[in-house]
């Protein structure tokens, strides 16, 4: 391990002990998590259990109370900077700016993130969400679909090697959510280790290698995806979060 | 550090568009600005002889009060779609953020600043060659925005923000608009360099003080 807390391991993301408290509350409590290179977890639990806290820890946006966790070797809280290079993250939020143009935009997360070739890597990913036509127009015009598909283009124009999906189908009609979806199943077909919230079980499943049920803060059950009986999915989701109920 | 540099000038040239594109800052801001000095032209009469004695404490009224409410917008831009996540995600130190936003802030206010000195010196027939008073302008604006970017942030998710801004960020910059109006009166009044180089340091140092805490300040400011 160097001074920057980074270390060589095989595991994309290493969450050992963590716990994130707000006063009394305790929003995560000895989580251990480890997530394999180009691996696709999807995090699954009720309103309140902790999945945007744990997704905002790994993505810097927040300091965890308790425990270590590195992704790609770096620690975030040893080498929070290092870290930011790898990630992307996608909210429902967009983190867009309304009356900048979607290529304004892009050119500004771009040079943020010392993006090379942002000329030719805006227009690759803009064309990857299918909105090349809409490039010059201001995001504020653009329907919520579409300005999520923006957001992903956003949180990829640096090329990281993790994404981070907090609830991207929230607040999207049908049509949309086919829309996202579509860009989000490229998403995860490449090298990239993807970590995923939502509420959607069929699609969650669908996506991932591996599922992980998140209950009052805590990791309540997790298998990998080929031991799992979709059908009957639900009751063991009803089951392991039935306390919150 | 040329990487540091761009970063802060993407931030910078990213809240100009976005201000050329709604002019919520500068037209509001001067609106109340103009507002300001011709009610206190009307309130006192130009052509007599205490012009000169309260004309500098009505220019800096006119820019402090109107400078706040542009400092209430200056972080509105970044809660609209939380984008505040979006920098804070970037892998920069705050400390470029906060360079970012503080360029942005200082050249919204020297614009206003360089619309409203003009008509604030003809409405009281004041004369409109004043190089000094530039120099007055930038010191004063710097330290101004220094701090007002700083509660700017603070503020942002303070729901009276409206309120608290000035409560919390006037007693904090009364040194620098003190200075500001000492030195205004003095180059009104026609005095020597020697007059207001005491209060020029106070405004420098000032300004130094405001702009390294600060700086140092601002990572605190915007963590969860």
């Amino acid at each position: 391990m160097n001074e920057t807390g980074a270390g060589s391991g095989a595991w994309a993301i290493e969450v050992e002990g963590l716990g994130k408290s707000f006063g009394n509350h305790r929003a995560l409590t000895g989580i251990c998590l480890k997530v394999g290179r180009g691996e696709h977890v999807t995090v699954f639990g009720p309103n309140g259990a902790g999945k945007t806290t744990l997704i905002k820890v790994l993505s810097t946006l927040m300091k965890p109370s308790a425990g270590t966790v590195r992704l790609d070797g770096s620690d975030i809280n040893k080498a929070p900077t290092e870290v930011r290079r790898k990630i992307g993250l996608v909210a429902h939020q967009t983190f867009l700016y309304d009356d900048l143009t979607v290529y304004e935009n892009l050119k500004f997360y771009g040079k943020m993130y010392d993006v090379p070739n942002l000329e030719e890597q805006i227009h690759d990913v803009v064309r990857w969400v299918r909105l090349e036509a809409r490039l010059h127009d201001r995001v504020g015009t653009l329907s919520r679909g579409m300005q999520q598909r923006i957001s992903i283009a956003r949180a990829v124009i640096h090329n990281p090697s993790i994404v981070l999906l907090d609830e991207p189908e929230v607040g999207l009609d049908p049509h949309a959510i086919v829309m996202v979806r579509e860009v989000l199943d490229s998403l995860s077909a490449g090298e990239r280790t993807v970590v995923m919230t939502t509420h959607n079980l069929e699609q969650g499943i669908e996506m991932s290698d591996r599922v992980v049920i998140l209950d009052k803060g805590r990791i309540v059950y997790q298998e990998h995806k080929d031991r799992i009986d979709i059908a009957t999915f639900r009751e063991t989701y009803d089951r392991y979060t039935e306390s919150t109920k | 550090m040329s990487r540091m540099f761009a970063s802060v000038f993407a931030i910078f040239w990213k809240d100009v568009l976005s201000e050329i594109r709604t002019k919520e800052i500068v037209t509001a801001v001067l609106v109340f600005a103009l507002l300001v000095l011709v009610i206190f032209n009307f309130a006192f009469d130009a052509a007599s002889g205490t012009t000169a004695r309260i004309a500098p404490g009505i220019l800096w009224v006119a820019f402090t009060f109107a400078g706040i409410l542009g400092l209430n917008r200056v972080f509105a831009v970044e809660k609209e779609n939380s984008s505040l996540a979006g920098l804070r995600l970037c892998p920069v130190d705050r400390m470029v953020i906060f360079w970012g936003k503080l360029a942005g802030s200082f050249t919204f206010m020297l614009v206003i600043a360089a619309v409203i000195t003009p008509i604030f010196l003809v409405l009281f027939n004041l004369p409109l060659f004043l190089p000094r008073l530039a120099l007055i302008i930038v010191l004063a604006t710097l330290g101004f925005t220094s701090v007002g970017t700083l509660f700017s942030a603070l503020a942002m998710n303070i729901r009276a923000r409206d309120i608290m801004l000035p409560i919390l960020f006037l007693p904090l910059v009364v040194p620098v608009i003190i200075g500001a109006v000492e030195t205004t009166t003095c180059v009104l009044a026609g005095g020597p360099w020697s007059d207001m180089l005491t209060w020029l340091e106070i405004m420098i140092a000032f300004d130094i003080i405001y702009l390294v805490v600060a700086t140092l300040m601002f990572e605190f400011v915007i963590e969860e």
